[in-house]
């Protein structure tokens, strides 16, 4: 319980929060989240979550459930390519909205008249790409200006629930740290819950993705980062001598 | 199973047929989860009567001219399973089940904030398992965990209660015989930590004083319920607080 000039949280940090449990009576300077609601001075929780709390007076719920992405200016997300139309492409972002991006954000130029945007991206190709617009009135408009933005053209695509993205990154990067570490591969979280896994051989693609849904089942289960390190030690131990092996051989 | 007299519903030693005291609640079971396909899914038993509700969405409404500009809609059905009653229910949705669903989206629009996914659309549906008096409030709070289950954004949790009266007496929780026989039956839904009511009917006679007494007793019994339904809810991240 931390108190705070009138202003009172009544959780601790990490504590699970339920809808409707008053989470703080007060004024605090909190950024505005889909996953709480305020009535007067109070705050309540929309959402089965986790409460962090920093600095006494700022806090935040982090959902635990969901099958759907709730959009987020900034964020990096995988997109799918579902339709195409005149100007851009209906990308489904696993969230309860479609996306759209446009084709000047692609092209870097306004569209010639009767130009084909099927030769540029196609139905079912994935893309990495950034919302760059959404509110209540309008769908997420996305663009892929920006580096390592665009269509992706190699590597495994793993889903898992946008509510598990935080436990796949870890603290301070942490759990991510290890899986690109350990397995070697160039692993990307996007917010949405799509894991773009790019690895040098099959062995350690199906570890890392192994490892990946071990995580998502067992997020909630303490020590998981250090487990997570072995089982891709047990995995992998042996293949990286026998790598090194064949490299020898062949010179 | 007809009666062509009305039972004593409350016994010389003061309980009632199935010898709870009357202000004693059925045992609460809750199960979230329990199902694979849907976002979000609950088992929510009371005494005999057992529920399953699943819920899907938020998405986009189709048709598109149906979708609410400024807010999500909600879809509810609440129906009973042919095998739920003693003697087979027609499994087409009747009367009483249509007015239910009704009854039961304007509970749970009072709760879910819809107005964070406008033009999409949550279904709810409600299956009746086994039917033993209050289905519809048993109904309302498993669609309630099945919701919090999808991770969609509520207000409050939904509990609800019904309270009557059984030979003259107030009591919580009415089962079968007492629903058929006794002289009153209201069912109570409230957001127990806003304090506001979601559901409220009213069957029967009471007087103003029996009223407020009923009031009294049913929010009693929500807040046990409210709290076993949190518990429900934590008890899936019981660990996860370690860490």
């Amino acid at each position: 319980m931390v108190e705070n000039s009138g202003s009172k949280i009544f959780y601790q940090d990490r504590s699970i929060v339920t809808p409707g449990d008053l989470i703080a009576e007060g004024e605090f300077q909190v950024p505005w989240s889909p996953y709480f609601y305020k009535i007067g001075n109070k705050y309540y929780s929309a959402i089965t979550g986790l409460l962090s709390v920093k600095e006494g007076n700022i806090f935040e719920v982090i959902p635990l459930e969901g099958q759907r992405y709730y959009p987020r200016i900034g964020d990096t997300v995988i997109g799918l390519i579902e339709d195409i139309e005149i100007y851009g492409w209906v990308v489904d972002i696993k969230s309860f909205y479609s996306a759209y991006l446009p084709a000047s954000s692609l092209l870097g130029r306004a569209i010639a008249p009767g130009e084909d945007l099927r030769r540029f991206l196609n139905i079912g190709d994935y893309i990495l790409a950034k919302v760059e617009a959404y509110d209540r009135t309008i769908n997420p408009v996305l663009t892929v200006k920006g580096k390592g933005l665009g269509r992706i053209s190699s590597g495994v695509i793993v889903e898992i629930s946008p509510a598990k993205v935080p436990r796949v990154i870890g603290k301070n990067k942490s759990m991510l740290e290890v899986l690109t570490s350990e397995t070697g591969c160039d692993i990307q979280v996007a917010q949405n819950g799509r894991i773009l896994v790019k690895c040098a051989n099959s062995l350690s693609e199906e570890t890392a993705i192994s490892a990946i849904n071990i995580i998502q089942s067992e997020s909630h289960i303490k020590g998981l980062t250090e487990r997570i390190r072995a089982y891709l030690r047990e995995k992998l131990g042996g293949s990286k001598n026998d790598a090194s092996a064949e490299a020898k051989t062949n010179t | 199973m007809m009666q062509v007299q009305k039972p004593r519903l409350i016994l010389e030693n003061g309980l009632r047929t199935d010898g709870r005291r009357p202000d004693e609640m059925r045992p609460i079971k809750i199960e979230l989860g329990v199902l694979k396909n849907a976002d979000g899914s609950a088992i929510f038993e009371m005494g005999n009567t057992k529920v399953l509700a699943a819920v899907y969405g938020p998405k986009e409404m189709h048709p598109r001219h149906l979708a609410l500009p400024d807010r999500a809609s909600l879809r509810v059905r609440y129906h009973m399973t042919p095998f739920s009653t003693d003697e087979r229910k027609n499994p087409a949705p009747s009367r009483r089940e249509i007015e239910l669903s009704k009854v039961i989206r304007e509970a749970l629009e009072s709760t879910v904030l819809t107005e964070l996914f406008p033009r999409t659309v949550i279904d709810v549906f409600m299956e009746v398992l086994q039917a033993d008096a209050g289905t519809r409030l048993v109904s309302l709070m498993a669609a309630s965990m099945a919701l919090a289950d999808a991770g969609i954004p509520l207000r409050d949790l939904i509990a609800g209660v019904a309270v009557g009266k059984a030979d003259g007496i107030i009591v919580l929780d009415l089962n079968e015989p007492e629903d058929m026989w006794g002289e009153a039956d209201m069912p109570v839904a409230m957001l127990p930590s806003l304090g506001q009511v979601a559901l409220l009917q009213l069957n029967g006679n009471m007087t103003p004083e029996e009223f407020r007494k009923g009031l009294e007793l049913a929010q009693k019994g929500i807040n046990i319920i409210y709290n076993l339904q949190k518990d429900a809810l934590r008890k899936k991240y019981a660990e996860y607080k370690e860490e």
